[in-house]
């Protein structure tokens, strides 16, 4: 009798319990610290269903770094005058909106008591294109990404662009191509500079160790790309790094180059391999990592650049 | 009861309990962290999905996966927008409120 099963029903019961404390809690500050909570314990759940990268994800991704964004707005918000009291929703409105969220999940829950036997799957489709396309790719999940189904993952980071450039376009006209406002401390605090200097050379080093491996094992573009992000967002906490100007060359660069590597790559497939985002197999793994490196570094710019906020006119330089 | 029917019903949960906070909280934000909610608890619906697709000498199908791999990136995108917006808002307005009501009085008010 082994003990998972326990630490299973313990880690559900967990996350429900911080779930709903995000919900309930009574300012905002407490509500996004429980929502980091959430997301790492999310990840242990990831970790249970055998889906090791979107652990790493969901842990950077969906807890840090929406955490950072949430808290960011949360001082930003409280720094403007004049804001209107809450008004609270009176009880016989909870309680239907109680029954009604009450009755979603229990249709939910009843689909996913029903699904059918046998499940469908893509995993042989999956497998082939790890073995074929994407030869040379032990990690079946960048197979999928890179190969598999390259467009879509081609077209998810057109959209990192397009909400930076709705990120952007919201600054005002006279705060345009401008940078935006610094993160948190207003000057230099000592304890924060010192975690930065100590932190950032490993995270770099960590981050890009999991982009590499990321062909073979758990890790990848995306999680590597995060972790880099997280590390200059660190740098820019601690005020060693300010926050770049919008307009300049360098940044808009490293947000466009991995689309544009990957579409290049994708339409140069046409002619050598014969199909749109087909790869010559005896290459497909260098050429996976190529477009890879340049999406590491679009993703280590863009979510940044969406937690850093629009330009502001206040000017800091 | 397997590890992957629980995680689908803490997902069912989960979806449930973002949609009461989406629907009665006033705070913007506090809406945006509900929605969040609910997208983690489809996601973890797809991961059920994808534990049951095993197969093909896997231990879990890599396409739900991978989908929800970019779905989170997609996620953070769309949040990180939403706050950009909201706070546009409550910058021109002076208001923290989606409440198109509270907007109208005010106007009202500075005659604007």
């Amino acid at each position: 009798m082994s003990l998972l099963p326990y630490l299973d029903i313990g880690l559900a019961v967990l996350i429900v319990a911080v779930a709903i404390w995000t919900i309930a809690a009574p300012d905002l500050f407490a509500a996004v610290v429980g929502y980091v909570a959430y997301g790492l314990l999310l990840a242990f759940v990831w970790i249970r269903l055998y889906a090791p990268d979107v652990a790493l994800t969901e842990a950077a991704v969906g807890g840090g770094v929406t955490g950072v964004v949430l808290i960011t707005a949360g001082k930003r918000l409280g720094a403007l005058k004049n804001i209107a009291p809450e008004v609270q929703p009176g009880l016989p409105f909870k309680i239907l909106t109680g029954v009604l969220a009450a009755l979603v999940a229990s249709a939910v829950c009843g689909a996913i008591l029903m699904l059918p036997e046998p499940p469908p799957s893509l995993a042989p489709e999956a497998a082939a294109a790890a073995s074929g396309a994407g030869a040379g790719l032990g990690n079946p999940i960048t197979a999928v990404l890179m190969s598999y189904r390259s467009f879509d993952t081609m077209l998810e980071k057109i959209v990192l662009i397009l909400a930076v450039i709705g990120v952007w376009s919201v600054s005002t006209d006279k705060a345009w191509g401008g940078a935006p406002p610094p993160f948190r401390q207003p000057k230099p605090y000592a304890p924060m500079v010192f975690l930065a200097q100590l932190l950032a050379p490993v995270g770099i080093l960590i981050g890009i160790h999991i982009f590499w491996t990321g062909a073979n094992a758990p890790g990848g573009a995306f999680q590597g790309g995060a972790l880099l992000a997280a590390m200059w967002m660190i740098t820019m906490m601690a005020r060693l790094l300010e926050p770049p100007r919008v307009d300049a060359q360098w940044l808009r660069l490293a947000l466009v180059a991995g689309p544009a590597v990957f579409l290049i790559t994708g339409l140069t497939g046409e002619f050598v391999a014969g199909s749109f985002f087909a790869y010559p197999p005896s290459l497909a793994k260098p050429i996976i990592l190529f477009i890879e490196a340049f999406m590491l570094l679009s993703i280590a710019a863009a979510l940044p650049m969406l937690v850093a906020g629009p330009p502001s006119e206040r000017p800091d330089q | 009861m397997t590890p992957s029917v629980l995680a689908g019903l803490v997902g069912a949960v989960l979806v449930g309990l973002g949609l009461y906070g989406l629907i009665l909280h006033p705070h913007p934000l506090r809406k945006l962290l509900a929605f969040n909610l609910i997208g983690s608890g489809v996601f973890l619906i797809f991961g059920i999905v994808a534990r049951r697709g095993a197969g093909a000498g896997l231990r879990f199908d890599p396409v739900p996966q991978a989908m929800v791999i970019t779905g989170i990136v997609v996620a953070f995108a769309a949040s990180a927008l939403a706050v950009a917006l909201i706070l546009r808002l409550s910058a021109e307005t002076s208001r923290v409120t989606l409440d198109p009501d509270a907007r109208k009085s005010r106007n009202g008010e500075d005659a604007k």
